[in-house]
């Protein structure tokens, strides 16, 4: 289906089933369990063996030698696998740099080196440390800062909906940000961060003959398929690739990782099915990671809080050939000004690969411009609301004829502060005071891109009357498979429980797949356009030539005839495939999502730990197409949002190269304790030119501007700007009040 | 703050020891050492009782009951977030007491009685707290899930039974179901997806309704 | 994880004899952080007795009007014993701080008093750790140290004692009652019981070969208030940057331990006779000699203020 004009009324529109809270249809079976996750398929191979990944022990150099005798011969071990057997290095998908495996280069820590195979966990994993391994090390570059002053310019695109150019330039920055009465001109940093999704990454693979099948835990099926493929140089048509359940990704799971390229290796090697998991401490540093940035922004405004120059410059580190951490993608289109200039610059660090985490370029990129709009309204003594308010666009800043399909920034703003209670807030730092605790608010505007993109489906009309959807999206806990559900509920006039969705195997058309918060338009969009298919095949098969006919309460109806579903069925099932084409509709408006974050924190007086106390997001996101999960997307996006401002390091050790705090007890994510109760508000615009859902992504816009926000209520209590993420306790504490 | 500073600041500290060093160009690894062979793995027998059936296991004694339970038994809803008690994930009941399964030995376990998420309810007789845990979305992705509701569950056995937390102002008093408290005490099980304001509603309908 | 045997004892003298005639055999307890360091292969026993049939959970009073905490009393249970509430109410306080309820559950006394180090370094098999590999050297030296120990460290290590518990401990003068594998028993004062890094940090305590911890005893009621204050970046679940562990009394003077500083729950007789002076002067008595690094010097002033909140607590109530 070509989606080629705004969409008109369609049987969306009804929401009868689209737009409500329903309960996530896989709930029953996350809650008891029994939903299979990739490690855990007992059923789909015998005879399974248990491999064990070996990760390389320096970050930059080569192996010299690798003794695997002991190995070999330890109890139950079925095969050893070395990088050494395999000549050179496996090649990678478009979107990767590191080697995932083979050849005696080692490009990062805890590459993967060897895979043992034994008849028990407790076998490969003791056998794994039997390996004997001689490396010759060389120097690395591990410290973004030191190379930072020298980083050439690079732009390029984070593949989720950020992008820019090297440098991009509009007006003329220098002449109006020197004339500007007042500005900010300040550095800030932002430290590597990790996914640290629940569930490692994990696959089985089995091989018949020439045939692959790998059941593993993957945000982006045909991503995969292609590149595992080609990792593994067989024809794509001999792989199937399978994952239903996915125990969260947030990007570290966008692309294949060591551990299904391992499970097929030695699963060949081993000759039965193999599986395997990625061990918590090596997961930092064998897979991907949201880089490091030092970003300056200088901002030039007139005395009434206009804006005349906004420069936004963000430098990142990566692998040679990696891509950079486009941080100032956002700042292209967030905020009106005549005079403009962003660019991005990239340093080659021998660090683990930079990629994708959850909002790529607008998470960092947003921290920063947000903190510095609110030193700008400080600076201005302006309420920070009413600077964002009067800075609003309708238009891209950098192309005016281009406007916005829908923006309703302001609303988010205004709604925000008088549901928060943002009048409450004393403009003055350090003012408030609970007990011991110093109390502050902040406010930060969230920024993301809507992205269309292809996005397939089929649906079938079975003999009893129910439907089976089938497409290879995921779901990585959005609630994709109550969303589909919910379309195919409202399109063929069923409810919600008449509805089968099976998903992530590649053997189902191609969809849009999970990530840059596009899974959820796209793909229902492309089930819509599925449905219009069986609807027509159904009318067909009915005989119902009429153009008016409905679907509704489980029955067909043209004119005065009627047939249940189930009748249509009669003489076998039948099927619906289309796919969305969004064409150009991306490029002729320019398509985003915004929000409000508002935040009080309490930061304790004697020791600078910081408490949030209230949480607050208003988002602008199109029509909301089931409140419950999309809330939930929010609120969760929230609380990484928590652990980005407040605790989420990894600790780069620049002699050794790698993140040193790479497990869960020394990489603190947010708990329970951290997270109050947060309010969410969905604003009511669907936007017609994302599709015929009229919807648009959520899932990334609740962290955008998230930690902005944390920041900013730390600073108006405490009077100390923190410009260097994350804002721990050390980074005031002697700035606080005197207290002994 | 002087942010510039502070990141060009030399990581090498004040105090100056025998610092480990990086400057070795050949290095050679191996955790174990070659020569006297490594002790046969031993196996024993434990039986041990799950969601009230009996089970008999001859297991190698380096099996977890996390492991024992997913890979022996194929009760995969006690998850694998991380295998060394940082996040909660294989939290399960022994003798009604959660626990990490994860840091505990099957062999440990001879007659104990061990109750899973697979025992508290099923997808079509969900337990209240499963069913809590759908009706307020205390989950997303579900990998935490399982834990974070066996968790749930003793939790509110324990304020009940006045274990004290470190929520509480007066540790001599009896703590009660409140949102502190429960936070507080829900702190070992960690959820990525961001689910817990929405957990702490399941368990406040459920702590509710058992008052 | 190396293979192991494993056996469970029947009395302490025979569990500690056993561990003593099996070389590279220990004891295990709860097995919380054992059984995490030996998936790292960092403990690498040979054969476990365990000792959960020893009978060594109970709580019960002393003669001298004490209490004695069972070596296999689960940290949960001594945290909820109503005399331990009433008491010696910092000790409840340490506990409820630490780890998660499900660790609590399971952690006891003895092994959380011999709780090894969570320097990352010590943690990662391919770093140099003189801990974990003697001679080595120390990676966290010139490394990330922000968590790691400012005061009784050494130039070959400066890993801090992780736990809580034990720094209530040390403010209530406990002895470590252990038995050895010939039976005699001994009682070490909680003081004596963790050792200084020096040049020997894989010698963590003054334990012999053999010798079982059977239970910890806690002398007479302080009486006063009892605070345990921990500090770390996320609110739970969390290791302690700094914590302090104090008894409080009416007049001002009292007792306190400093955790996640230093190789053991760090009391100075100094810093506790200074308490009526303010928590300035406390903590420059505590900290004298401190040789923090750039990453954990921060660690100085925070020792000082978290003193000054539980002072400023102590005179409030």
């Amino acid at each position: 289906m070509k989606f080629d004009q705004p969409a008109g009324t369609n049987p969306i529109d009804q929401l009868k089933v689209v737009g409500k809270a329903v309960d996530r249809i896989d709930g029953p079976l996350k809650t008891t369990g029994t939903a299979p996750y990739a490690y855990e398929r007992h059923d789909v191979a015998p005879d399974q063996a248990y491999g064990y990944v070996v990760g390389s022990a320096i970050a930059k150099g080569s192996i010299t030698r690798m003794d695997t005798a002991d190995a070999k011969r330890a109890p139950g071990v079925v095969t050893v696998l070395t990088t050494l057997d395999v000549a050179k290095p496996l090649p990678n998908g478009p979107q990767n740099t590191a080697t995932l495996f083979g050849g005696a280069a080692i490009q990062h820590y805890h590459q993967a080196i060897a895979i043992v195979v034994a008849e028990t966990f407790e076998q490969a994993r003791s056998a794994a440390a039997l390996i004997r391994t001689e490396y010759t090390r060389t120097p690395g570059k591990y410290d973004l800062a030191k190379e930072e002053p020298h980083a050439p310019l690079k732009g390029g695109s984070s593949g989720e909906g950020s992008s820019a150019p090297p440098i991009d330039r509009v007006g003329d920055f220098a002449g109006a940000f020197a004339a500007a009465p007042v500005k900010v001109d300040q550095t800030y940093t932002t430290p590597d961060e990790t996914h640290a999704m629940m569930e490692p990454h994990a696959s089985i693979a089995a091989w018949s003959g020439d045939r692959l099948t790998v059941w593993t835990s993957n945000q982006m099926i045909a991503w995969s398929k292609r590149d595992l493929a080609k990792a593994l140089s067989i024809p794509p048509e001999k792989l199937r690739v399978d994952s239903p359940f996915i125990g969260g990704g947030f990007g570290g799971k966008l692309f294949i990782r060591a551990d299904v390229v391992l499970a097929a290796l030695g699963a060949k090697a081993a000759r039965r099915p193999v599986k395997v998991a990625l061990s918590r401490p090596m997961m930092a540093n064998n897979t991907t990671h949201r880089p490091a940035t030092i970003q300056r922004v200088r901002l030039g405004a007139n005395r009434d809080g206009r804006l005349t120059a906004i420069a936004h410059s963000s430098t990142s580190g990566n692998l040679p050939d990696g891509k950079p951490e486009t941080a100032v993608s956002q700042t292209k289109l967030f905020y009106a000004a005549p005079n403009r200039e962003t660019y991005l610059k990239l340093a080659v660090l021998d660090l683990p690969e930079g990629n994708a985490m959850r909002a790529p370029g607008e998470a960092p990129g947003l921290m920063v411009l947000e903190m510095a709009m609110d030193e700008l309204a400080e600076a201005l003594r302006m309420d920070p609301v009413e600077l964002r308010v009067i800075n609003d666009t309708q238009v891209d800043p950098e192309k005016p004829n281009h406007p916005f399909s829908e923006r309703h920034y302001v609303e988010c703003l205004r709604t925000g502060a008088e549901r928060f209670g943002w009048s409450q807030r004393n403009p003055k730092p350090a003012q408030v005071r609970d007990g011991k605790w110093l109390v502050g608010m902040g406010v930060a505007g969230g920024f993301r891109n809507n992205q269309l993109t292809k996005s397939a489906a089929r649906i079938r009309l079975e003999r009893d009357g129910r439907l089976t959807v089938e497409t290879d999206m995921t779901d990585i806990g959005t609630g994709t498979y109550t969303i589909l559900a919910q379309t195919a509920a409202e399109m063929m006039g069923v409810r919600v429980q008449d509805v089968n969705v099976r998903l992530g195997d590649s053997d189902f058309p191609v969809s849009a797949g999970s990530g840059g918060q596009w899974g959820a338009n796209n793909s229902t969009a492309g089930l819509y356009a599925a449905c219009l298919k069986l609807r027509e095949a159904i009318a067909q098969r009915l005989g119902f030539a009429s153009p008016e006919v409905a679907f509704a309460d489980g029955k067909v109806t043209a004119g005065s005839r009627s047939a249940t579903l189930k009748d249509a069925a009669q003489a076998g099932p039948i099927t619906g495939e289309d796919g969305f084409d969004p064409t150009d509709m991306g490029k002729r408006w320019q398509q985003s999502t915004f929000a409000a974050h508002f935040v009080e924190v309490g930061v304790n007086i004697y020791t600078g730990e910081t408490r949030v106390r209230r949480m607050l997001a208003v988002c602008d996101a199109g029509r909301i197409l089931n409140p419950k999960s999309a809330r939930s997307q929010v609120i969760g996006a929230m609380t990484m949002g928590v652990g980005g401002a407040l605790m989420e390091e990894l600790a780069v050790d620049k002699r050794f190269g790698l993140f040193i705090n790479h497990d869960l007890a020394t990489y603190e994510v947010p708990v329970h304790a951290d997270i109050p109760h947060q309010d969410v508000i969905f604003l009511d615009h669907p936007d017609d030119k994302s599709s015929p859902m009229k919807a648009k992504g959520v899932g990334e816009l609740g962290l955008c501007g998230v930690g902005a926000a944390i920041a900013n209520a730390i600073y108006n209590a405490t009077g100390v700007r923190v410009r260097d993420y994350p804002i721990t306790l050390d980074k005031h504490l002697e700035k606080l009040p005197q207290v002994a | 703050m002087d942010q510039a500073g502070e990141t060009e600041i030399s990581r090498r500290g004040l105090l100056v020891g025998s610092a480990a060093t990086a400057a070795l160009t050949t290095i050679s690894v191996a955790d174990a050492q070659p020569g006297p062979a490594q002790p046969a793995p031993a196996s024993m027998k434990v039986t041990m009782s799950v969601n009230g059936k009996r089970h008999s296991l001859e297991i190698d004694t380096r099996t977890t009951l996390l492991d024992a339970l997913r890979e022996h038994l194929e009760l995969t809803g006690s998850k694998k977030g991380c295998d060394h008690g940082q996040c909660g994930a294989c939290t399960v009941m022994v003798g009604g007491t959660r626990i990490n399964s994860c840091l505990s030995l099957a062999v440990m376990h001879e007659g104990d009685e061990i109750t899973t998420i697979e025992g508290l309810g099923t997808p079509d007789k969900l337990h209240p707290m499963q069913a809590a845990f759908v009706k307020h979305d205390g989950y997303q992705c579900g990998y935490c899930t399982p834990g974070q509701i066996c968790s749930a569950v003793a939790v509110l056995g324990e304020i009940k039974a006045g274990v004290p937390s470190h929520a509480m102002a007066d540790v001599t008093a009896r703590p009660q179901a409140t949102n502190d408290e429960m936070r507080e005490r829900m702190s070992g099980n960690i959820c990525r997806c961001g689910a817990y304001s929405n957990i702490l509603e399941a368990m406040t309908e459920v702590a509710g309704a058992s008052a | 994880m190396k293979p192991f045997t494993y056996e469970r004892a029947k009395t302490p003298a025979e569990a500690a004899a056993a561990v003593a005639r099996t070389p590279g055999a220990k004891f295990i307890a709860g097995g919380t952080n054992l059984l995490d360091l030996m998936k790292l292969e960092i403990e690498t026993p040979t054969h476990l007795v365990d000792i959960q049939d020893l009978k060594l959970d109970r709580i019960e009073p002393t003669s001298g009007g004490g209490l004695r905490i069972g070596a296999f009393a689960t940290n949960t249970a001594t945290a909820s014993d109503p005399r331990v509430r009433r008491d010696y109410g910092v000790l409840t306080r340490a506990i409820v701080a630490g780890a998660s309820g499900q660790l609590r559950n399971k952690a006891t006394t003895a092994g959380n008093l011999l709780q090894r180090t969570r320097c990352p370094y010590f943690y990662d098999p391919n770093m140099p750790c003189n801990k974990r590999k003697p001679g080595s050297g120390c990676s966290a030296l010139g490394g990330y140290s922000r968590q790691l120990g400012i005061v009784g460290t050494s130039d070959a290590c400066i890993a801090t004692y992780p736990g809580d518990m034990a720094q209530a401990m040390r403010v209530l003068d406990a002895s470590v009652e252990t038995v050895d594998p010939q039976g005699q028993t001994r009682s070490i004062p909680i003081g004596d019981f963790h050792r200084l890094w020096g040049d020997t940090p894989h010698i963590e305590t003054n334990l012999r070969r053999g010798e079982l911890i059977t239970g910890v005893t806690l002398p007479r009621p302080l009486g006063g208030q009892h605070f345990y204050q921990k500090v770390r970046d996320r609110a739970s679940y969390a290791y302690a940057l700094v914590s302090v562990a104090a008894v409080i009394q009416p007049d001002g003077s009292g007792r306190f331990a400093v955790g996640g500083i230093a190789p053991k729950p760090w009391r100075v007789a100094a810093a506790d006779a200074a308490m009526p002076q303010g928590a300035k002067a406390a903590a420059a008595a505590l900290l004298a000699g401190a040789r923090p690094t750039e990453d954990n010097r921060f660690k100085v002033p925070l020792v000082e203020r978290t003193l000054a909140a539980v002072m400023a607590e102590a005179k409030a109530a």
